[in-house]
C-alpha cells in the first residue's frame, strides 16, 4: 500500500530528507556530511527540487543505515527548523498521546494480586 | 486451550532461527530491503511512523496465562511496556528494534506465539467469536475448525502470495460476535433441516476504501468439505484476482466484479476437481484436533453463592454490564474492557498483562481471549468468584463498566503510530470517553458501537460502526467524515456517509449530537441506537449537525 508521504515528493517549500534507521526503525534525518541523525536541526535542508531530488537519491542509495527515506516539509519557526506538518511532529516527538503506564506497580515483574 | 504438539514447534523455532539468520543478513548488508521486506512482513514486522511495529496472531483470539504473560515480559523487555489489541485478535509492539526482533520472537515461539502470515498477501491470522467453547447459543466450538483452516493456510506453498491479503473469520452461533459478513470468507457453522453440521459460506467482505459485505455463495457445505471447499475459493481468487492495482487486488473485487453468481460456479467448476480427494476431513482428523483443545474441569456443583451487594453497587453495576451467561450452569463469561476514560482503545500495559495472567490462572483455568472489539475475556469464571475478581480488575482499570456502550470504542492506532494514516484516531476515541464518561448516562444511550479509523483502511471498521469517523486530511488538517448505521453482527450492513467531513472539534461534537438526536427520538428507553435509526431514517441526524 502505497504509504501517503510517497505520493508527495513535489513538496514545495524547504524540505529535509527523513526515514528510518535500520537497526531500531528511529526517525532519522540525512545531513549535510552524508550521514543520518536523530536531531531535525542537523538535517540538511534544501529549497530546490533538484537538490532535494539529489539528496533523496543519496539517501534512498544509503539503505544500509536507514530506509524509506523521503522528503518532508519543514518550516522556521524563530530561526528553529520544525516540522511543517502534523505526520513529521509526530516522527520527530512521538505519538501526541501519553504512552500507557502502569497504574499499579511500577516497573515490577511481577505483579502482586 | 490448543495444545502445541511437536510439529507446532518445530514449526515455529524454525521459522525464528530462518528469521534471525534473515535479519543478520539484512543488517550486514547482504539482502537489500526490497529483498528482506516481504521476509518481515511475513513475520509480521512492519515499519511504522517511529519504529518497527511487531504482529502476533493470536488464533481464533485464545491465549493461555503463560502466553499472556510472556506478552508482558516482551512488552517489558522489548517494547516500551504496553501491547496494542487488534480487530483481528492480534497484539502489536509498536517500538521493538529490528537488531532484537530475533530475540523477542525466540522467547514468543517458546510460549507458542509467532507473527506468521500476520501480514502479506497470505491468509491471515483466522477469527472467531471470543465467547466460543463458553457460549450457550453456540452449536458447537468453532475454534476446531479455525484451528484447521489455520494449519492448512500456514506456510502454504499455493496460497503464499495471494494477490492480496486474506482474511478468514468463523462463527458457531446465530448471533454473530465475529464479524464475519466483512471478511474476505466468513464462515457460519450451522445445522441443516437434517441436523447435519455445516458452513454457510460467505465470500468477498472487506472494508477499506471499496467496503463490501460478504455474499452466500453456497449455503450449507458439510464440515467434512472445509479445507477442499476454501481450496477452491483462493484457487480461483489466486487465478483470476487482480494484480495489476493494489486497490483493486481483493477477492471482493473479483467477486463483485464477476458476479456472486458466476464466481459460485467457478468455485465449483474447481471444487469438483478436488473435492473427493486427500482434502476431504475425517472425523478421525477433526477429533484429533478437538482433543488437543482442552476445556475446563469446571465443577458441577460451584460451591457458594454469589456475594450478595446492594443493587445499585459498583460491583452490581460491572456485573450487569460486563459479565454474560456461560453454557455451563454457575460459570460465567467475563468481558475485560481495554477502554478506561481516556485511555487508548485497546492498549494494555505489561502489569495489566499479567494481571490478566494471574488472574486467569484463578478464576479461568487459565485461559483469556481477545475479541474484535480490543477487549479482553476470562471465558470461564465461577460465579461465586466475580465479586474477587471484580476487585482486581478494578484495582488494575480494568473494570470500567462500558462493554458495548458509546465509550466502548473501536479505533485503528492511526497517525499517532500508523504510516498509512491520514488523521489521528486514539486522540478522538479518548475525548469521547471523557465525553461519556457518566455511567448512568452510558447505560441510558444503551448499544452503541462508535468505530474510528485513521484512514480509507479501515482498521477501526469505522463502515460497520453504528456511528464511524473516518479520518481523512484536508490542507494539513485532520477532517472527520461521518457515517451512521453500519452493523457487524448478524444483520450487517455497511454504514451511510451523513454530510461533508468536518473538523476534529466538530466531530466531536457531532457525535454527541447524533446521540441527543438518538436520544431525543427513541420510542422509549428500549430502543437501540441502530433502531432508532432504522425506524426515523438518516434524516434528522443529518439535519442536526448539518443544519447551518
Amino acid at each position: 500500500m502505497t504509504a501517503p508521504q510517497e505520493k508527495r515528493r513535489k513538496n514545495k517549500g524547504p524540505l529535509v530528507v527523513t526515514a528510518n534507521r535500520l537497526w531500531d526503525g528511529a526517525v532519522v534525518y540525512r545531513t549535510a556530511d552524508g550521514t543520518w541523525s536523530t536531531e531535525l536541526p542537523a538535517a540538511r535542508i534544501v529549497t530546490s527540487p533538484e537538490d532535494a531530488e539529489r539528496l533523496l537519491e543519496s539517501a534512498l542509495a544509503d539503505e544500509r543505515h536507514a530506509i524509506g527515506a523521503y522528503a518532508a516539509p519543514v518550516t522556521q519557526d524563530s530561526g528553529v527548523v520544525v516540522p511543517a506538518n502534523l505526520r513529521e511532529h509526530i516522527r520527530r516527538n512521538g505519538p501526541t498521546i501519553a504512552l500507557p503506564s502502569p497504574r499499579v506497580s511500577e516497573g515490577s515483574a511481577n505483579v502482586r494480586l | 486451550m490448543y495444545v502445541y504438539d511437536d510439529f507446532d514447534r518445530t514449526l515455529v523455532v524454525e521459522r525464528v532461527n530462518e528469521f534471525r539468520d534473515q535479519v543478520a543478513r539484512r543488517l550486514s548488508g547482504a539482502l537489500t530491503e526490497e529483498e528482506f521486506k516481504p521476509l518481515r512482513l511475513m513475520n509480521g514486522v512492519y515499519l511504522q511512523l517511529h519504529a518497527y511495529m511487531l504482529r502476533i496472531g493470536i488464533p481464533y483470539g485464545t491465549l493461555s496465562s503463560a502466553q499472556m504473560r510472556t506478552l508482558a515480559h516482551v512488552a517489558r523487555r522489548y517494547d516500551r511496556g504496553y501491547g496494542h489489541f487488534t480487530t483481528r485478535q492480534n497484539i502489536q509492539f509498536n517500538w521493538i528494534k529490528l537488531s532484537e526482533l530475533p530475540d523477542a520472537m525466540a522467547e514468543l515461539a517458546h510460549a507458542g506465539l509467532h507473527g506468521i502470515q500476520t501480514s502479506g498477501n497470505c491468509v491471515r491470522n483466522i477469527t472467531t467469536d471470543q465467547l466460543a467453547g463458553a457460549a450457550p447459543d453456540e452449536i458447537e466450538d468453532p475454534r476446531i475448525f479455525a484451528k484447521i483452516l489455520r494449519q492448512h493456510s500456514t506456510l502454504h506453498p499455493e496460497f503464499s502470495f495471494l494477490p492480496r491479503k486474506f482474511k478468514i473469520a468463523v462463527t458457531a452461533a446465530d448471533d454473530d460476535r465475529a464479524a464475519i459478513r466483512i471478511h474476505d470468507i466468513g464462515l457460519r457453522l450451522h445445522r441443516n433441516e437434517a441436523g447435519t453440521t455445516g458452513f454457510e459460506v460467505m465470500v468477498g467482505g472487506g472494508l477499506g476504501r471499496t467496503p463490501y459485505l460478504a455474499e452466500v455463495i453456497r449455503p450449507f457445505l458439510p464440515w467434512a468439505d472445509l479445507i477442499s471447499y476454501i481450496e477452491a475459493i483462493l484457487r480461483v481468487y489466486n487465478l483470476h484476482g487482480r494484480r495489476d492495482n493494489i486497490y483493486k487486488a481483493r477477492i471482493k473485487i473479483l467477486l463483485h466484479a464477476l458476479g456472486a453468481e458466476t464466481f459460485a460456479r467457478e468455485v465449483e467448476k474447481e471444487w469438483e476437481t478436488i473435492k473427493d480427494g486427500p482434502l476431504k476431513l475425517d472425523a478421525d482428523v477433526v477429533e484429533e484436533i478437538r482433543s488437543r483443545f482442552h476445556y475446563p474441569e469446571y465443577d458441577i456443583e460451584p460451591a457458594g453463592a454469589p456475594v450478595t451487594v446492594a443493587e445499585r453497587s459498583t460491583f452490581a453495576e460491572w456485573a450487569e454490564n460486563s459479565v454474560s451467561a456461560h453454557k455451563v450452569a454457575g460459570y460465567a463469561i467475563v468481558t475485560l474492557s481495554l477502554k478506561p476514560e481516556g485511555g487508548p482503545p485497546g492498549d494494555a500495559t505489561a502489569e495489566q498483562m499479567e494481571a490478566v495472567a494471574e488472574l486467569a490462572d484463578r478464576y479461568s483455568f487459565g485461559e483469556i481471549r481477545v475479541g474484535h472489539d480490543q477487549n479482553l475475556v476470562l471465558p470461564h469464571v465461577a460465579r461465586r468468584d466475580l465479586f474477587a475478581l471484580w476487585l482486581t480488575l478494578d484495582r488494575f482499570g480494568l473494570a470500567t463498566p462500558n462493554v458495548g456502550f458509546v465509550s466502548d470504542i473501536i479505533a485503528c492506532p492511526g497517525l499517532d503510530y500508523c504510516s498509512l494514516a491520514n488523521a489521528r484516531s486514539i486522540p478522538l476515541a479518548q475525548e469521547l470517553t471523557r465525553r461519556f464518561r457518566d455511567l448512568r448516562r452510558i447505560r441510558d444511550i444503551g448499544r452503541l458501537h462508535i468505530n474510528i479509523s485513521g484512514c480509507v483502511n479501515a482498521c477501526g471498521h469505522h463502515h460497520a460502526g453504528h456511528i464511524g469517523l473516518l479520518g481523512v486530511e484536508k490542507n494539513g488538517q485532520e477532517f472527520y467524515q461521518i457515517t451512521v448505521g453500519g452493523r457487524a453482527d448478524q444483520h450487517a450492513r455497511l454504514g451511510t456517509l451523513i454530510g461533508a467531513a468536518l473538523p476534529y472539534d466538530e466531530a466531536i461534537e457531532a457525535v454527541e449530537s447524533l446521540v441527543e438526536t438518538y436520544l431525543a427520538l427513541r420510542a422509549g428507553p428500549g430502543e437501540k441506537f441502530i433502531d432508532t435509526v432504522d425506524r426515523v431514517g438518516l434524516k434528522p441526524f443529518q439535519e442536526r449537525i448539518y443544519a447551518d
